[in-house]
Protein backbone atom coordinates (compact mmCIF):
# COMPACT_ATOMS: atom_id res chain seq x y z
CA UNK A 1 0.00 0.00 0.00
CA UNK A 2 1.16 3.51 -0.76
CA UNK A 3 0.18 6.62 1.17
CA UNK A 4 1.15 10.09 -0.01
CA UNK A 5 1.23 13.18 2.22
CA UNK A 6 0.82 16.48 0.39
CA UNK A 7 1.72 20.06 1.30
CA UNK A 8 2.91 23.17 -0.51
CA UNK A 9 6.63 22.51 -0.34
CA UNK A 10 6.62 18.73 0.17
CA UNK A 11 8.98 18.87 3.12
CA UNK A 12 7.57 20.62 6.18
CA UNK A 13 4.01 19.83 7.11
CA UNK A 14 3.85 16.84 4.76
CA UNK A 15 6.96 15.60 6.55
CA UNK A 16 5.19 15.79 9.91
CA UNK A 17 2.27 13.86 8.43
CA UNK A 18 4.61 11.24 6.96
CA UNK A 19 6.41 10.69 10.26
CA UNK A 20 3.17 10.43 12.23
CA UNK A 21 1.42 8.25 9.62
CA UNK A 22 4.35 5.82 9.77
CA UNK A 23 4.04 5.69 13.55
CA UNK A 24 0.30 5.04 13.37
CA UNK A 25 0.68 2.35 10.70
CA UNK A 26 3.32 0.60 12.77
CA UNK A 27 1.01 0.67 15.79
CA UNK A 28 -1.82 -0.74 13.68
CA UNK A 29 0.50 -3.41 12.32
CA UNK A 30 0.00 -2.24 8.71
CA UNK A 31 2.62 -2.24 5.99
CA UNK A 32 2.70 0.83 3.78
CA UNK A 33 5.10 3.14 2.04
CA UNK A 34 4.53 6.76 3.01
CA UNK A 35 5.87 9.44 0.69
CA UNK A 36 5.87 13.21 1.32
CA UNK A 37 5.41 15.32 -1.79
CA UNK A 38 4.49 18.83 -2.87
CA UNK A 39 1.21 19.73 -4.47
CA UNK A 40 2.89 20.33 -7.85
CA UNK A 41 3.93 16.67 -8.10
CA UNK A 42 0.77 15.07 -6.71
CA UNK A 43 -0.44 13.68 -10.06
CA UNK A 44 2.83 11.82 -10.62
CA UNK A 45 3.62 10.75 -7.03
CA UNK A 46 0.08 9.75 -6.08
CA UNK A 47 -0.83 7.94 -9.32
CA UNK A 48 -0.49 4.55 -7.59
CA UNK A 49 -1.45 5.65 -4.06
CA UNK A 50 -4.40 4.31 -2.06
CA UNK A 51 -4.56 7.22 0.35
CA UNK A 52 -3.60 10.90 0.19
CA UNK A 53 -3.23 12.71 3.52
CA UNK A 54 -3.38 16.50 3.36
CA UNK A 55 -4.94 19.76 4.59
CA UNK A 56 -8.31 21.11 3.44
CA UNK A 57 -6.47 23.81 1.43
CA UNK A 58 -5.12 21.24 -1.05
CA UNK A 59 -8.19 19.11 -1.74
CA UNK A 60 -9.31 21.12 -4.75
CA UNK A 61 -5.81 21.33 -6.22
CA UNK A 62 -5.34 17.55 -5.88
CA UNK A 63 -8.25 17.12 -8.27
CA UNK A 64 -9.70 13.84 -9.49
CA UNK A 65 -7.85 10.81 -8.14
CA UNK A 66 -8.51 7.15 -7.40
CA UNK A 67 -6.97 7.56 -3.96
CA UNK A 68 -8.99 8.36 -0.84
CA UNK A 69 -8.23 11.98 0.00
CA UNK A 70 -8.17 12.31 3.79
CA UNK A 71 -8.08 15.77 5.41
CA UNK A 72 -6.15 16.00 8.67
CA UNK A 73 -6.85 18.95 10.97
CA UNK A 74 -4.32 18.45 13.75
CA UNK A 75 -1.09 16.98 12.38
CA UNK A 76 0.18 16.15 15.86
CA UNK A 77 -2.95 14.27 16.94
CA UNK A 78 -2.10 10.64 16.27
CA UNK A 79 -5.58 9.61 17.46
CA UNK A 80 -7.20 11.65 14.69
CA UNK A 81 -4.74 10.14 12.23
CA UNK A 82 -5.41 6.62 13.48
CA UNK A 83 -9.18 7.05 13.27
CA UNK A 84 -9.11 8.50 9.74
CA UNK A 85 -6.52 6.04 8.43
CA UNK A 86 -8.53 3.10 9.75
CA UNK A 87 -11.62 4.34 7.88
CA UNK A 88 -9.68 5.02 4.67
CA UNK A 89 -7.89 1.69 4.68
CA UNK A 90 -11.01 -0.16 5.83
CA UNK B 1 16.60 12.27 15.54
CA UNK B 2 17.81 15.62 16.76
CA UNK B 3 16.66 19.15 16.19
CA UNK B 4 19.06 21.77 14.90
CA UNK B 5 20.53 23.67 17.87
CA UNK B 6 18.38 26.58 19.03
CA UNK B 7 20.57 29.64 19.48
CA UNK B 8 19.32 32.54 21.57
CA UNK B 9 18.74 34.50 18.37
CA UNK B 10 16.50 31.74 17.04
CA UNK B 11 14.04 32.07 19.93
CA UNK B 12 11.82 35.15 20.17
CA UNK B 13 9.51 35.30 23.17
CA UNK B 14 6.25 37.27 23.46
CA UNK B 15 6.66 38.94 20.08
CA UNK B 16 4.01 41.37 18.88
CA UNK B 17 2.66 40.75 15.39
CA UNK B 18 -0.20 42.69 13.83
CA UNK B 19 -1.07 39.89 11.39
CA UNK B 20 0.07 36.50 10.10
CA UNK B 21 2.55 37.99 7.65
CA UNK B 22 4.32 39.79 10.45
CA UNK B 23 4.29 36.65 12.60
CA UNK B 24 5.89 34.60 9.80
CA UNK B 25 8.35 37.42 9.14
CA UNK B 26 9.51 37.39 12.77
CA UNK B 27 10.15 33.64 12.50
CA UNK B 28 12.03 34.26 9.23
CA UNK B 29 14.06 37.11 10.73
CA UNK B 30 15.09 34.77 13.56
CA UNK B 31 16.36 32.26 10.97
CA UNK B 32 18.26 35.11 9.25
CA UNK B 33 19.67 36.35 12.58
CA UNK B 34 20.89 32.86 13.44
CA UNK B 35 22.69 32.67 10.09
CA UNK B 36 20.61 29.90 8.53
CA UNK B 37 18.73 31.74 5.81
CA UNK B 38 18.56 34.97 3.85
CA UNK B 39 15.58 37.29 3.81
CA UNK B 40 14.51 35.74 0.49
CA UNK B 41 13.64 32.62 2.48
CA UNK B 42 11.30 34.66 4.66
CA UNK B 43 9.63 36.00 1.52
CA UNK B 44 9.29 32.43 0.23
CA UNK B 45 7.66 31.29 3.50
CA UNK B 46 5.09 34.08 3.21
CA UNK B 47 4.49 33.24 -0.45
CA UNK B 48 3.68 29.62 0.49
CA UNK B 49 0.69 30.87 2.49
CA UNK B 50 -0.32 33.41 -0.15
CA UNK B 51 -0.26 30.65 -2.78
CA UNK B 52 -1.79 27.78 -0.83
CA UNK B 53 -3.66 29.24 2.14
CA UNK B 54 -3.15 28.88 5.88
CA UNK B 55 -2.33 25.15 5.79
CA UNK B 56 0.89 25.79 7.74
CA UNK B 57 -1.29 26.06 10.85
CA UNK B 58 -0.94 22.32 11.34
CA UNK B 59 -2.26 22.07 14.90
CA UNK B 60 -4.32 24.24 17.25
CA UNK B 61 -2.23 27.33 17.99
CA UNK B 62 0.84 26.33 15.97
CA UNK B 63 2.09 27.44 12.54
CA UNK B 64 5.00 25.64 10.87
CA UNK B 65 6.45 28.27 8.54
CA UNK B 66 8.74 26.87 5.87
CA UNK B 67 9.60 26.93 2.19
CA UNK B 68 11.61 24.73 -0.14
CA UNK B 69 15.33 24.11 0.26
CA UNK B 70 17.33 26.35 -2.07
CA UNK B 71 19.91 29.11 -2.39
CA UNK B 72 18.23 31.15 0.37
CA UNK B 73 19.03 28.44 2.95
CA UNK B 74 22.54 28.40 4.45
CA UNK B 75 22.17 25.73 7.10
CA UNK B 76 19.56 23.49 8.69
CA UNK B 77 17.81 25.68 11.16
CA UNK B 78 14.83 26.18 13.36
CA UNK B 79 13.34 29.24 14.99
CA UNK B 80 10.65 29.50 17.62
CA UNK B 81 8.44 32.56 18.07
CA UNK B 82 5.84 32.94 20.78
CA UNK B 83 3.24 35.65 20.30
CA UNK B 84 2.19 38.06 23.04
CA UNK B 85 -1.24 38.26 21.40
CA UNK B 86 -2.57 35.33 19.35
CA UNK B 87 -2.80 35.96 15.58
CA UNK B 88 -5.45 34.76 13.12
CA UNK B 89 -4.11 32.98 10.03
CA UNK B 90 -7.55 32.25 8.62
CA UNK B 91 -7.44 28.51 9.38
CA UNK B 92 -10.80 26.78 9.76
CA UNK B 93 -9.87 24.77 12.86
CA UNK B 94 -6.52 25.72 14.32
CA UNK B 95 -6.68 29.51 14.79
CA UNK B 96 -5.56 31.58 16.61
CA UNK B 97 -1.82 30.98 16.45
CA UNK B 98 0.33 31.44 19.54
CA UNK B 99 3.52 29.70 18.38
CA UNK B 100 5.27 30.04 15.01
CA UNK B 101 8.05 27.59 14.19
CA UNK B 102 10.37 28.61 11.34
CA UNK B 103 12.03 25.72 9.55
CA UNK B 104 14.88 25.90 7.05
CA UNK B 105 16.59 22.89 5.52
CA UNK B 106 19.47 22.65 3.05
CA UNK B 107 18.22 19.32 1.68
CA UNK B 108 14.86 17.53 1.95
CA UNK B 109 16.23 14.61 3.99
CA UNK B 110 17.69 16.92 6.63
CA UNK B 111 14.31 18.62 6.78
CA UNK B 112 12.68 15.28 7.44
CA UNK B 113 14.97 14.50 10.39
CA UNK B 114 14.08 17.87 11.89
CA UNK B 115 10.34 17.42 11.36
CA UNK B 116 10.51 13.96 12.92
CA UNK B 117 12.07 15.50 16.01
CA UNK B 118 9.42 18.23 16.02
CA UNK B 119 6.72 15.59 15.82
CA UNK B 120 8.24 13.85 18.83
CA UNK B 121 8.00 17.04 20.86
CA UNK B 122 4.58 18.21 19.72
CA UNK B 123 2.76 14.88 19.63
CA UNK B 124 2.46 15.63 23.34
CA UNK B 125 -0.77 17.64 23.22
CA UNK B 126 0.36 19.91 26.08
CA UNK B 127 3.55 21.00 24.32
CA UNK B 128 2.13 23.86 22.21
CA UNK B 129 0.62 25.63 25.21
CA UNK B 130 3.78 24.97 27.19
CA UNK B 131 5.92 26.64 24.50
CA UNK B 132 3.44 29.50 24.13
CA UNK B 133 3.66 30.19 27.87
CA UNK B 134 7.40 29.50 28.24
CA UNK B 135 8.96 32.23 30.39
CA UNK B 136 12.54 31.75 29.15
CA UNK B 137 14.46 30.47 26.13
CA UNK B 138 15.75 27.58 28.20
CA UNK B 139 12.18 26.58 28.98
CA UNK B 140 11.48 26.44 25.23
CA UNK B 141 14.60 24.34 24.65
CA UNK B 142 13.61 21.96 27.43
CA UNK B 143 10.18 21.32 25.85
CA UNK B 144 11.59 20.79 22.36
CA UNK B 145 14.39 18.59 23.57
CA UNK B 146 11.88 16.14 24.93
CA UNK B 147 11.92 15.03 21.31
CA UNK B 148 15.44 13.72 21.70
CA UNK B 149 14.53 11.31 24.45
CA UNK B 150 11.73 9.73 22.45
Amino acid sequence: MKIVTICGAGIGSSGILKVNAERVLQRLGLEATVVAADIASVARVAADAQVILTSAEFVEAIGPTRADVVVIENYFDTEELTRKLEVAIG
Amino acid sequence: MTLPPLADRAIVLRARAADWREAVRIAGDALVDSGCATSEYTDAMIRMVEDHGPYIVIAPGLALAHARPGAAVRCDGLSVVTLAEPVEFGHAHNDPVRVVIGLAGVAPDAHLAAVAALANAFNDSAAIAAVADAPTRDAVRAILQRSERA
